[in-house]
């Protein structure tokens, strides 16, 4: 979401809480009731139907990348005996994530009762009718049927994400018990601190655009823990385990990379100029990345290749992800590019040097990507570098929030994948047997083939 | 009559194709198939990890020729499939015992 109230922060003061506990006043004062508290009071508000109409645009377009998006992407990367797998735990998982959402998942991010760590309450959508709002970051108001859906398309491919660490070997029935409570004790409370408007983060005033902490990082940092905690691979790395159809993944990373769209210039809630600036972004720094990908390929000494356009793009919508509206195009552009060159380095030597089994690279490229536009975004965000941050905006004040919003989420998402693992490994265990591992998880999990 | 099996890289295909039509040949039969010599396999790189193939696609003509045409059969497809570089291929020659045409019976060089 976005965070241009930010804007006068710097000025307040010596004490960074004094500094935010008046900010945050501020910021109450300048914006509009926060988001939550917003949906009673604000009943006799009308959402302007351009802007619901746009919000309900961005919505689909967040589900037109988890389906078929992600599922190509992410099953033309693996080998083809576990296509299916891949694509059905990634739809099987976002529909999960919808119905978690509905019944305790709005109340843990969004309701109405609660502190800077979590909240309660709107259990199973209790009390929202179609007249029901949700302010945006102005004093205009959405649906609050349209904020619940949009916001739950972003639990929904978070989760989806996290299985490119573990897919080609976990059962089916594992991921079930381990995204139900990952979302739980993961998802929501991140989700809360960030974009709630009591969460710790939001009022320190960290800058996450569309969710480069509560999604990328996020779900990166899962997928590598849960990688570790699953183990390699059969075969892996001796075995060579190279894409079954570029193709597809490159129809993938194309509908991803539309569906960002809606992601990210959705993010900003209205369609207004800050969207305007969240889609130029949206295209440039990830146009940049695919590009920088491809010339770091040639620089040592590859030939540019097809994965690496598409691992660029999609690294490169990571890194703007929380710098959409928080930036000017040229800085975007940079941003992309640092990413491309970091995540490049991350999946192709920083993996095999430390030999976990990241299949599809969920860490190095979305928790790397992610971390790279978090803290990149306090120096793309200033004004010297003609992003949107008012005169006073000073990069140092902001690299300390942005990073210690970094390391909060690195620790929960960490903590909390350990528990969510154990648990699934308890309840169903975790791997599919050796017989269907080796056969392929579409016979031996579905009873299906994807190519006959 | 001669058996000629010819394995050459795929893109000089339709090239090899319309020599031959040229210099008489009425018909052949084409595969893709798989394998490797002195130009060994390929390495390919996915997100910085390498796999080599030992094999590397090629395409068997086989072709059945009378003696007289075969010396030429073979000559043009070694000339039209050259590029001077390892992997050009092999032609093989060996002689056919029998032709049958299925349609009307009809045997040896006039079964061609």
């Amino acid at each position: 979401m976005i965070r241009k109230i930010v804007n006068s922060a710097a000025a307040l003061g010596a004490s960074m809480f004094a500094a935010t506990a008046a900010w945050a006043q501020d910021a109450a004062e300048a914006v509009g009731t926060p988001i939550a508290a917003a949906t009673t009071e604000a009943a006799a508000a009308v959402p302007n139907p351009g802007n619901n109409a746009w919000m309900m645009t961005s919505t689909v377009l967040v589900l037109l990348m988890i389906l078929p998006g992600l599922a190509l992407f992410y099953g033309g990367l693996t080998r083809s005996k576990n296509m299916l797998s891949t694509m059905t735990q990634i739809g099987a998982t976002a529909a999960l994530a919808m119905m978690i959402w509905v019944m305790w998942g709005y109340g843990l991010a969004f309701g109405p009762e609660g502190n800077q760590y979590i909240s309660w309450g709107k259990f199973f959508l209790a009390g929202i009718t179609p007249d029901s709002t949700a302010a945006t970051f102005t004093d205009e108001v959405i649906s609050e049927y349209v904020f619940v859906s949009f916001q739950m398309t972003f639990a929904a491919i978070t989760s989806a994400l996290v299985l490119g660490a573990v897919v080609e070997r976990m059962k089916f029935s594992a991921v079930m018990v381990f995204m139900t409570v990952w979302l739980t004790i993961v998802y929501f409370p991140i989700a809360h601190l960030v974009w709630e408007a009591r969460g710790v983060f939001f009022v320190m005033g960290a800058l996450d655009f569309a969710g480069g902490t509560v999604v990328h990082i996020n779900a990166g940092v899962s997928a590598l823990v849960a990688a570790l905690m699953l183990g390699k691979r059969r075969g892996y790395p001796t075995e060579p385990m190279p894409p079954h159809s570029m193709t597809l993944t490159m129809v993938g990373t194309g509908l991803l990379w539309v569906g960002w769209f809606g992601f990210n210039a959705g993010s900003a809630l209205e369609a207004n100029g800050s969207a305007a600036l969240a889609m130029i972004n949206t295209f440039v720094a990830t146009a940049s990345a695919g590009l920088v990908w491809m010339l770091t390929e040639r620089v040592m000494g590859h030939k540019g290749s097809a994965l690496g356009l598409c691992s660029g793009i999609i690294a490169g919508l990571v890194a703007v992800t929380p710098a959409a509206g928080n930036s000017g195009p040229f800085g975007a552009i940079v941003l992309g590019a640092v990413a491309s060159v970091v995540c490049y380095f991350a999946v192709s030597k920083l993996k095999p040097a430390l030999g976990y089994d990241d299949s599809l690279d969920a860490f190095g490229i979305h928790g790397i990507g992610g971390m790279v536009g978090a803290i990149g975004t306090a120096i793309v965000f200033s004004p010297m570098f003609g992003g949107p941050g008012g005169d006073d905006f000073v990069i140092g004040d902001q690299l300390v929030t942005q990073a210690l919003a970094v390391l909060a989420t690195i620790a929960i998402s960490a903590i909390g994948t350990a528990i969510a693992i154990t648990i699934a490994k308890l309840v169903t265990g975790l791997r599919v047997s050796h017989e269907v591992e080796v056969e392929g998880l579409d016979i031996g999990e579905h009873g299906e083939r994807a190519y006959n | 009559m001669k058996f000629i099996i010819a394995i050459i890289k795929p893109f000089k295909l339709d090239e090899v194709r319309e020599a031959l039509g040229a210099i008489g040949v009425a018909g052949m039969t084409v595969s893709e198939v798989k394998g490797f010599g002195r130009q060994k396999g390929q390495t390919e790189i996915y997100r910085g990890a390498e796999y080599s193939t030992n094999m590397l696609p090629k395409v068997k003509l086989e072709i059945a020729a009378s003696d007289a045409l075969a010396p030429q059969v073979v000559e043009t497809i070694q000339q039209t499939a050259s590029t001077d570089s390892i992997g050009d291929g092999k032609i093989f020659v060996l002689d056919l015992a029998s032709t049958t045409r299925i349609r009307t019976g009809e045997t040896g060089d006039t079964a061609l």
